[in-house]
């Protein structure tokens, strides 16, 4: 479980970041939705120590954030697995030696072994036979794809995900957001995944934290999302003609959307 | 304004520098990205060194030979003269300019793409000193490899100032093996090769820092590397300035 308490950033005296408190838990993914420029990258970068907070708690299982030591951070950080929004795959390596790569720094098995362990990542996430081209060599999925597999190849306590399907095709989305549901309960990972994709929302959202211009608006899970007074986040919700299409049917045949374990 | 500036940069880079002269998380995966580098940023510059010393060495004699062409000198003079010049500025000096061209803005540009695809961010997220990891290497292999550059570069500009001996009539051979023999000084060699050390740690560390501190896209990575490139020369010649004065007067 991470608790983030109070944050607060601010870059240059224009405050990002407001009083910002979350929770986001162990076994179920966490979704950070929020317009464009609301503040969710600065928000997930903030956790991970990528950028430092001006005040407030971080809290990884109780260990504080912003109190540790750079060694400490490092180790925390061998807990952390974490999909850029650009895949930031290594262009010198293969896909292989990209997910075989966190294995070569922290462990000390042999090739062999660390080979079998990175196979098994790439087939979890549905690709095999692609291990020996390199990253400019495969689809913008399959990039996302194998950073997923290199995120989990040292088996994280926390997953962090910035727009894990920006820039990818609906089908190929939902298979990412199922991916990353899956692996989820299935190690037992603290997900946090930012998105503006209403999609996934709706697909994996079982603890969503609405931030609007750097405020948490909302917290609450997939089911609530449409009947909230919050004039922004219906805003957001509504933002597509497809989703302002279906509150019109809705509406008029007096219906409701029904939640995922219904369909 | 531009002080303040300036010495906030140095005192970035004093704090990356101490960011890269860590101990390397593991030692193999560091002496194998060493040796990658020494292929990368050595081996690989050897054609342009051989190409540039075979033409100059060859340029230098002819101008010594027009300079001091004099009944009152004698003709080994040209292979003197051409011997220390190559031996106390070109083969150091003026080939790190040149090499500060070729493999500072390669470095440069490899990193600055690494920071703005976020391959640096990965790396820091993992738990790994990206710093020491991506820079140390480079800068080792490259100041390893700098001396091979420089005896390689003295022995081809001699061999172009040989060609112009043999296929011209403008000084006989035999007064040119004599001039490169002649009133030798040892420490030249010494001091042309601490020279080329330094800078080819400025070359390494300058261009990195500018890589690693690029903000924005691809845009901003050619201008890191053009920055690289120009402090790098500017630091080259500064040193130069200075080691002369410390190392041979
Ligand atoms: N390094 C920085 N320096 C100054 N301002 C920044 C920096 N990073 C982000 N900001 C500002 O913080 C605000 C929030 O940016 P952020 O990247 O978190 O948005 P976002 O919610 O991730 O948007 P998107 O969905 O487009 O990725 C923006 O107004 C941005 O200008
Ligand atoms: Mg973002």
């Amino acid at each position: 479980m991470i608790e983030v308490k109070n944050l607060i950033k601010s870059f240059d005296g224009r405050t990002v970041l407001h009083d910002l408190s979350a929770t986001f838990y162990t076994g179920k993914t966490n979704l950070i939705i929020g317009q464009s420029g609301s503040g969710k990258t600065v928000l997930m970068k903030s956790l991970v120590g990528l950028l430092r907070p001006d005040s407030g708690e971080i809290l990884f299982d109780g260990r504080n954030l912003p109190d540790m030591g750079r060694t400490e951070i490092r180790n925390l950080r061998k807990e952390i697995g974490m999909l850029f929004q650009g895949s930031a795959l290594f262009d010198s390596e293969t896909v292989l030696g990209n997910v075989m790569f966190p294995l070569t720094m922290f462990t000390n098995q042999r090739y062999a072994d660390m080979k079998k362990r990175a196979m098994f990542c790439l087939e979890r996430v549905n690709l095999t036979g692609a291990e020996s081209k390199y990253p400019s060599e495969i689809s913008g999925g399959m990039q996302k794809r194998v950073a997923i597999a290199r995120a989990i190849a040292l088996n994280p306590k926390y997953l962090f995900c910035d727009e894990p399907n920006s820039g990818l095709d609906p089908r190929t989305s939902i298979l990412i957001d199922e991916l990353l549901s899956d692996i989820t309960h299935e190690y037992g990972i603290t997900t946090v995944i930012n998105t503006h994709d209403m999609n996934s929302v709706l697909g994996i959202g079982e603890n969503i934290i609405f931030i609007n211009k750097g405020y948490r608006e909302w917290v609450g899970d997939m089911s609530k999302i449409y009947n909230t007074g919050n004039k922004a986040l219906n805003d957001f919700v509504f933002a597509t003609r497809l989703f302002q299409q279906v509150r019109e049917y809705v509406a008029s045949h007096e219906t409701t959307v029904p939640p995922r374990d219904a369909r | 304004m531009i002080i303040t500036t300036s010495l906030a940069t140095f005192g970035r880079y004093c704090l990356f520098m101490r960011n890269v002269f860590s101990v390397p998380d593991r030692w193999g995966v560091y002496l194998r990205r060493t040796v990658t580098e020494i292929v990368k940023l050595g081996m690989d510059s050897i054609p342009l060194v051989l190409i540039i010393s075979v033409f100059i060495g060859a340029v230098i004699t002819i101008q010594m030979q027009l300079n001091i062409n004099s009944p009152l000198i004698p003709a080994y003079s040209v292979g003197l003269a051409t011997r220390d010049i190559v031996l106390l500025e070109f083969s150091n000096s003026i080939l790190c300019l040149i090499l500060a061209g070729k493999v500072g803005s390669n470095i440069a540009s490899e990193i600055g793409t690494m920071r703005v695809t976020e391959q640096i961010d990965a790396l820091d997220i993992m738990g790994i000193n990206s710093a020491n990891y991506l820079v140390l290497p480079k800068i080792t292999g490259f100041v390893l490899f700098m001396p091979v550059l420089v005896v390689l570069c003295i022995g081809t500009a001699f061999i172009g100032g040989y060609g112009v001996a043999a296929f011209t009539d403008l000084i006989p051979v035999s007064r040119y093996l004599y001039g490169l023999q002649a009133l030798f000084t040892e420490w030249y060699v010494w001091y042309g090769l601490i020279k080329s050390l330094v800078f080819a740690f400025i070359i390494t560390s300058t261009a990195s820092f500018y890589g690693y501190y690029v903000h924005g896209g691809a845009l901003e990575v050619g201008k890191a590397s053009t920055d690289g490139v120009v402090s790098s020369s500017i630091f080259i010649l500064l040193f130069d300035v200075i080691l002369t004065k410390l190392l041979l007067q």
